[in-house]
């Protein structure tokens, strides 16, 4: 969480020098957006952390000037410009790549995959975590849950979703990102880089045509409690991870629709899709009603 | 098992109930358009024909409890602004949905914004506030764009902004985001946050009520719950009440995951349990067989499929000894080794404890040590009542809830899995293949 004075090139017993001042075309220019920012709040201070996504969007991460501009504006010191950057982990201390692609590693994900595609990425890569490839197009780290564990496993590119992947589907993705070929989320717009993004964290909108509506109204996983709810047929496994396995051949049979009649729980008794474990007393909970 | 008579006989189109996600599938489902094409903005007409301590007194008498994880009811958490105090108040909705399995707000965010935003409208008129601000956690862009086109949208068409549908009410609403930090969903860290500070929790008392955003009464409020209240007031609490139970009425929506056939979001009323949801959607992934759940993110003890039948809302997921947290009901299945399930999550409360306070910060340090040496085949069977005491000196005994969320999976995995942590030490390893447990496992020839 901490970066040290000595990895900044600060040796002991010297203070550090005032951090240079953005170009006067520069600071005019964020200055703007800065008052604007502002503005939306009651009390200056709370635009700090939008102000810490504008710098981070100038420079592709929160430099010294970047937070002396923070402080300047909202009349703090750089010292608590400083402890707030410090602590959320969207701000980047260090120049990094056009694309952070972060893989979950959150038990779930990683469980589903999530472990797997990290490690092939890296390797694949040849950088670690938080490193970036020597084109400067991509860096590399794992994240925490992103809300998203009906899809996992989950790939996030500059904060957009990629959703069920696998280590083939990633490592081409990466090729592409690397290879300046459009790449599009699963869910969220076109890919821009990543200081396009933090502006729009800033809270500016994303004015690209096309951006809001891209990718459609919600996920498949979003919709499967939808179409049962209204008897539509099992939810299609649109993306993978099981198509092509045991999954899709249920697809398709008729879907089962349990008659008044017929306890629900049908499952209960051993049938014979309970290979993994019949004598389980729990039962096989899959394949219900086949 | 036994089913509840009137769920019985009943298929998924009985069981489960959308409403916030009921036009999910449409096409632009998150513009206004489709949203008032759908009777939105609609509950928010029949709020301002109120008084707003009826509308308080509504909301309330609906039953409607938070849906963040406490579980609080909403119409009192409104209530307790004081009013005439000539400060001003302040509606702030916790979109910071981090919790590890939740996958919730997210989804409702991204298809229908509008349900939150005419929530908001409702909640600040009853408040009497004039500001609201929507504190959304800034990894998923995708849903900041829309909410941004959705704000836009209303207050073009006069949902927001000066004397809203000439009620006289004036509001702002302020979309903030944050900047990862998963400590920042606890509501007082979300406020210190909110201010530009670091994301720390606050003492309380002073609760928000009193003092929150800037030292004025502010509510926090979870995304789903503020996004439940229009259908509220369209539909009659009534309505709303005729689905769930008496202590904990209405509908949410469930959030299934892991190892099961259909991950996804089921919209039902409270009360309906795994085993149902399970069947309506073809069950855990063919050939395996569930072995520990969370009901509401990993923050709540883990259940095992002795829980199956567990009715799912606040009371009948605590009584079973959990709680119903946020309906992330994670699933994992035999393949999971539950010691590597529980270490991630150990390192996750590590890495995002804040660090105020010792039992928090250094506790889910020492944890993270010893599981891993554990899940490494390194630990001593007497590590595992030392977990057990550590986790016990975290809960209750830290300073905010992270911890004592910390400690949940710590006990209820040596509660119901002991034996598979002696396996480690013993058998002096993981007798797990992680590669089994992939959602790639069962599928031939690819990807293995």
């Amino acid at each position: 969480m901490t970066t040290s004075s000595s990895e900044r090139g600060v040796s002991l017993g010297m203070p550090e020098l005032p951090a240079p001042a953005y170009p006067d075309d520069v600071r005019a220019r964020l200055e703007t957006d800065a008052r604007e920012i502002i503005a939306r709040y009651p009390d200056s201070r709370s635009a700090l952390l939008p102000l810490l996504h504008l710098v981070q969007s100038e420079e592709g991460h929160v430099t010294r000037t970047g937070m002396q501009f923070c402080a300047d504006v909202l009349n703090l010191t750089t010292a608590e410009v400083t402890a707030v950057a410090t602590f959320y982990t969207m701000y980047r201390r260090k120049p990094s790549g056009d694309y952070q692609v972060g893989v979950c590693t959150n038990t779930l994900c990683a469980v589903m995959g999530g472990d797997a595609i990290f490690e092939e990425l890296q390797e694949h890569l040849g950088v670690g975590n938080g490193e970036t490839t020597d084109d400067g197009k991509v860096t590399l780290e794992h994240i925490e849950c992103n809300a998203a564990c009906d899809f996992a496993p989950v790939v996030m590119v500059n904060w957009e979703f990629f959703d069920n992947q696998t280590p083939a589907t990633v490592k081409r993705l990466v090729d592409d990102l690397r290879a300046g070929r459009p790449v599009e989320p699963t869910r969220g717009a076109p890919l821009c880089t990543f200081k396009e993004t933090a502006r729009m964290l800033a809270g500016f909108p994303d004015e690209r045509p096309g951006a809001v509506e891209a990718s459609g109204s919600a996920g498949p996983a979003s919709l499967v409690g939808l179409r049962l709810a209204r008897g539509e047929a099992a939810p299609a496994r649109v993306v993978h991870p099981r198509d092509g396995g045991p999954h899709d051949e249920r697809q398709d049979r008729p879907v089962h629709q349990p008659s008044p009649t017929e306890h629900l729980s049908s499952h209960d008794a051993p049938q014979d899709t309970s290979a993994s474990d019949p004598a389980h007393p729990a039962g096989p909970t899959a394949e219900e009603g086949e | 098992m036994t089913l509840a008579p009137e769920l019985k006989d009943t298929g998924p189109e009985k069981l489960l109930a959308p409403v916030l996600s009921a036009f999910w599938d449409e096409d632009k489902s998150w513009t206004l358009d489709v949203y008032r094409r759908h009777e939105g903005y609609e509950g928010l007409r029949k709020a301002l024909a109120m008084s707003p301590d009826d509308l308080i007194a509504y909301v309330k008498d609906s039953g409607l409890r938070g849906r963040g994880g406490a579980g609080f009811p909403t119409g009192m958490k409104w209530q307790f602004i004081p009013q005439g105090d000539g400060k001003p108040h302040y509606l702030v909705v916790n979109a910071d949905e981090s919790e590890p399995g939740t996958c919730k707000d997210i989804p409702l965010l991204f298809a229908n914004p509008h349900s939150l935003i005419e929530g908001i409208v409702i909640a600040c008129y009853a408040i009497r506030s004039s500001h609201a601000f929507i504190y959304l956690r800034g990894e998923v862009v995708p849903v900041l764009r829309r909410l941004h086109a959705a704000v836009a949208e209303a207050y073009a068409a006069g949902y927001l902004g000066e004397n809203i549908l000439g009620s006289g009410l004036d509001l702002e609403l302020t979309v903030h985001a944050g900047a990862g930090a998963y400590i920042c969903g606890e509501e007082t860290a979300l406020l210190d946050s909110l201010e530009g500070r670091r994301g720390q929790p606050r003492l309380r008392p002073p609760f928000p009520a009193v003092a929150g955003l800037y030292a004025c009464p502010t509510v926090v409020n979870n995304v789903e719950s503020i996004a439940s209240v229009p259908a509220i007031l369209h539909k009659g609490k009534e309505w709303f009440r005729s689905m769930g139970s008496e202590k904990s009425p209405g509908f949410t929506l469930y959030s299934l995951s892991g190892h099961v056939a259909s991950p996804g979001q089921y919209e039902a009323p409270l009360g309906i349990t795994l085993r149902q949801l399970l069947e309506m959607s073809g069950g855990m992934r063919p050939g395996h067989r569930l072995k520990f759940w969370t009901p509401g993110g990993s923050s709540t003890p883990m259940f095992t499929d002795e829980h199956l039948d567990v009715p799912l809302d606040y009371e009948g997921v605590g009584a079973a000894g959990s709680m119903l947290g946020t309906k992330a009901l994670q699933c994992f299945d035999e393949t999971t080794c539950v010691v590597r399930a529980v270490t991630r999550w150990t390192e996750f409360y590590a890495h995002e404890s804040c660090g105020k306070c010792t039992p928090c910060r250094e506790g889910t340090y020492w944890l993270v040590q010893l599981l891993r040496d554990i899940e490494a085949g390194k630990g001593a069977m007497s590590d595992l009542d030392k977990l057990n005491d550590i986790a016990d000196n975290i809960n209750g005994k830290s300073f905010c809830a992270l911890g004592d969320g910390a400690a949940s999976p710590i006990f209820s995995s040596l509660k119901y899995f002991r034996e598979e942590y002696e396996q480690h030490i013993t058998g002096r390893g993981c007798p797990f293949d992680p590669a089994k447990s992939t959602a790639w496992a069962d599928r031939t020839e690819v990807n293995a």
